[in-house]
């Protein structure tokens, strides 16, 4: 039984997600949602010195657009908040280890939009035109 | 059937290397090769513009135009050919008369009555008709299997309500709405009835004198023709006291620089250079249709139905939503697997060359009455077959395990 996009790493994280819940206190809330599809991810961010420290993300929606929010939290925690704006789109398909076609790229890219919706919403930039294209 | 089946070339495709399963039907149907060759044939043979040229291809492209225009209307059984007037598509129909009938005639405290299942083309116009006239809007429920609530039909039509605004077949459950009785009530209290038939037209006999709407839309895409192109039919007394829509080129008799006065029906809502070869197309879609027979495809996706509902209730975690009685419903099925998300279940079943649906399916606030998140949906026409509704058996199967639900 081999499924292409549906790799045994996303079901996985897709049916055990790292970083799922809430933080105490996070320093940045974000959360969007893909009108079309229903997937919904909101991401809370920790900041320590312009650096995550924590990071938690609840959200409900397809195993794709889960699993990547899932893997995208064990990736920025650590990271400066200018390694975080410097992330895209090959980051997030570096992660999922497949491009998952452009009908279902939007879910995989959620959790990486809400991420940086956050992070230039907690440093009070105008959100870059890089965002936008995530949508 | 396999007969029907040769006449659609792009069933022969493959997707991902298997045989394509179109289930998608509800969304656009296929083409046939007779009205692929229309459309080639009008711009390779005969393209001009209609109504003006006095030249021979003119004339020609004209009576085209307009004998496409009298086959919709034998096909609605409309009391006039021009009470049919040509739409880019449903969602179009139903703005022309909110922006025309609508603002002339609905004003402050009138009702305006949808139903729970509408797509959202049949919920947004009257929304934004409402904040403009401080009218109010109200819908019709649905009970447990999935038919609208006689209870409220009653009680929501009242003497304030101006217009009733009903899909003859959701897009979502399938369910076949009684418009009929629908017209009687709204009727008795003076008010219209717009009847949303996109996803009835192509999949039953439809008469427009007997169902008694006020206005009936409906679009080529959905029904084997092209897309870019659509239908709303009117009564002719309503189309001849509205005001008119678009203005410019064709819809008007005279103008000058004072003003100017309208062409007669269906004209009048016409403006501009129409879809020429999209009415072509609709032409050869509705002559295809009648070569099968309504009553045929009605009885085929009957059986096709009965077949899939069947089937797919033996499949463990499987929940399909609307009647499960295949008289009250057409060919749209919708469901949900397990805990499947709908957009993953759609990507699984596409890798087994199987196209359904999945998501809100333009009908949100169905969902959220429900209560349930995106579902995915399976639609079928003319040419789908048992062995097809087996593929995708096999490959919810398959998406079950994968998911291990």
């Amino acid at each position: 039984m081999s499924s292409d996009i549906y790799k045994d790493i996303i079901l996985d994280y897709y049916r055990n997600p790292r970083n799922f819940g809430d933080l105490p206190n996070p320093d940045v809330r974000a959360k969007d949602s893909n009108p079309l599809c229903g997937d919904i991810i909101e991401m809370q961010l920790k900041i320590k010195d312009s650096r995550v420290e924590d990071v938690r993300f609840k959200g409900k929606g397809c195993a794709i657009s889960q699993a990547s929010a899932s893997m995208l939290t064990e990736v920025i925690k650590g990271k400066t908040l200018d390694e975080i704006k410097a992330l895209g789109k090959p980051d997030v398909l570096a992660l999922l280890g497949i491009d998952p076609g452009p009908t279902r790229i939007k879910c995989a890219l959620l959790g990486l939009k809400v991420v940086k919706l956050g992070v230039y919403g907690y440093l009070g930039q105008a959100i870059a035109d890089d965002v936008k294209q995530l949508v | 059937m396999s007969k029907i089946r040769e006449d659609f070339p792009i069933l022969k495709r493959q997707v991902n290397g298997k045989p394509l399963v179109y289930f998608d039907n509800a969304a656009t149907s296929q083409k046939p090769e007779e009205v692929i060759e229309a459309i080639d044939n009008y711009y390779r043979q005969y393209n001009a513009n209609v109504h003006r040229g006095i030249h021979k291809l003119a004339e020609e492209a004209t009576l085209a135009h307009e004998e496409a225009r009298e086959k919709i209307a034998k096909f609605i059984n409309a009391r006039h050919t021009e009470e049919v007037i040509f739409v880019r598509n449903t969602t179009e129909a139903i703005n022309l008369v909110a922006y025309t009938w609508g603002r002339a005639n609905i004003t402050k405290g009138d009702k305006i009555i949808l139903t729970i299942m509408e797509h959202h083309s049949n919920i947004v116009p009257w929304q934004l008709l409402a904040q403009e006239k401080n009218a109010e809007i109200e819908f019709i429920k649905i009970d447990e299997n999935g038919l609208l609530r006689q209870d409220e039909i009653r009680e929501l039509i009242d003497e304030r309500t101006k217009l009733v605004c009903v899909t003859q077949a959701s897009n979502v459950l399938g369910t076949i709405n009684q418009v009929k009785d629908i017209s009687k009530i709204a009727h008795k209290f003076g008010a219209l009835v717009m009847v949303d038939a996109a996803q009835s037209v192509p999949h039953m006999r439809v008469d427009a004198r007997d169902i008694d709407s006020d206005f009936l839309a409906f679009s080529a895409h959905k029904m084997l023709g092209p897309t870019g192109i659509g239908v709303l039919h009117g009564k002719r007394e309503h189309l001849e006291n509205m005001p008119p829509f678009l203005g410019g080129g064709e819809m008007i008799r005279e103008v000058h620089t004072t003003g100017a006065s309208w062409n007669e029906l269906p004209y009048k809502y016409e403006a501009g250079t129409p879809n020429i070869a999209g009415a072509i197309g609709f032409g050869a879609a509705i002559d295809y249709l009648n070569k099968i027979g309504m009553q045929n495809i009605r009885g085929h996706e009957r059986e096709i139905s009965y077949y899939a509902i069947t089937k797919m209730s033996g499949v463990k975690g499987l929940t399909i939503y609307g009647p499960k009685n295949v008289d009250q419903r057409v060919g749209v099925i919708s469901f949900n697997l397990g805990d499947i998300h709908a957009h993953d279940l759609a990507s699984i079943l596409d890798e087994e060359g199987v196209a359904i649906r999945s998501g809100y399916h333009c009908a949100q606030p169905l969902a959220e009455f429900l209560n349930i998140p995106a579902t995915s949906r399976a639609s079928f026409y003319i040419y789908n077959t048992k062995e097809e509704v087996d593929a995708l058996i096999n490959a919810l199967e398959k998406a079950r395990k994968l998911f291990g639900s």
